[in-house]
């Protein structure tokens, strides 16, 4: 909390803020090359420009991010989704 | 599985990966974490406006220079590379946006708030600003002008508001602890 008021509203938010600073503090990325792919990724909402659909600003975060580290070859597109099943497939209990 | 959970999924997948890979460690996460949880915030932009109010050459230099002004401060944060200040007056008021995405002067401000990623406020400023700011609690004259600055890759804008009468005499300290953030960005008058 800074002056009171919560940053992230759940800490999935934090971790993949984090992660993208660290990898452009790196040089992975540039911040610019960053924003483009977010900008991208809300223009994508603003375009569908539904109400239906509720705006999650670290939705697009997120995509940017994924497509970003696929595009730079950091992480591909297959070994995520690899990796993700394998948390799914986690027996309940685990601790994140 | 609900949305909530998939992203949270998707982050610690993408987490473990990249620190399998070598390319970071959770620790490094961590620290960028505490940064902007902790130590980064609206605070830092409230002390240069209190200086600005204080020290008429700190106020000069703040206003042709930005950038090199709060770099007196050497505050942590980042995105304030360009910085640009601009200074409500009697016959302006001013208030920031970034209509694409989210750019803001985490430097200043720390991180924004959701309401200024939001669609409706990145938009609606832009195309309705006294609509917006009398939602915000703030009616501008009819014979003040009202100046939206968007926020680029290029460019971060704080609003310098205008000194309170209340608040004259006061040390810098103390004046600071009255700079809120929604006045740095121009949603409020103080």
């Amino acid at each position: 909390m800074v002056n009171g008021e919560v940053v992230f509203e759940a800490p999935w938010q934090s971790r993949i803020f984090g992660m993208a600073r660290v990898l452009s503090e790196q040089g992975l990325f540039s911040w610019d090359e960053f924003r483009e792919r977010l900008i991208a990724e809300i223009a994508v909402w603003d375009k569908a420009n539904s109400r239906e659909i509720p705006y999650h600003y670290w939705d697009h975060f997120l995509a940017a991010l994924t497509r970003l580290v696929d595009e730079k070859k950091l992480v591909y597109r297959d070994e995520l989704i690899s990796q993700e099943k394998v948390f799914t497939d986690r027996p309940h209990g685990h601790d994140h | 599985m609900s949305k909530v959970s998939e992203q949270s999924i998707r982050a610690e997948a993408l987490e473990s990966l990249l620190i399998e890979k070598g390319l970071l460690t959770p620790e490094h996460v961590d620290e960028v974490i505490v940064r902007y949880n902790e130590r980064v915030g609206p605070m830092n932009g409230a002390r240069v406006v209190a200086k600005a109010w204080t020290d008429p050459e700190y106020r000069t230099r703040l206003l042709a220079d930005g950038t090199a002004a709060v770099a007196e401060f050497e505050f942590e944060g980042g995105q304030v590379e360009k910085l640009v200040v601009v200074e409500n007056t009697d016959e302006i008021h001013n208030v920031v946006v970034c209509t694409l995405c989210s750019c803001y002067p985490w430097a200043m401000l720390g991180l924004p708030p959701a309401w200024y990623k939001d669609p409706e406020y990145r938009s609606r400023i832009v195309r309705e600003p006294r609509e917006v700011l009398k939602e915000f609690d703030v009616t501008v004259g009819e014979d003040v002008a009202v100046r939206v600055w968007d926020s680029s890759a290029e460019v971060r804008y704080l609003v310098l508001p205008q000194q309170p009468e209340a608040l004259c005499g006061f040390d810098e300290t103390e004046l600071a602890a009255h700079v809120t953030r929604e006045s740095m960005i121009g949603v409020a008058v103080l």
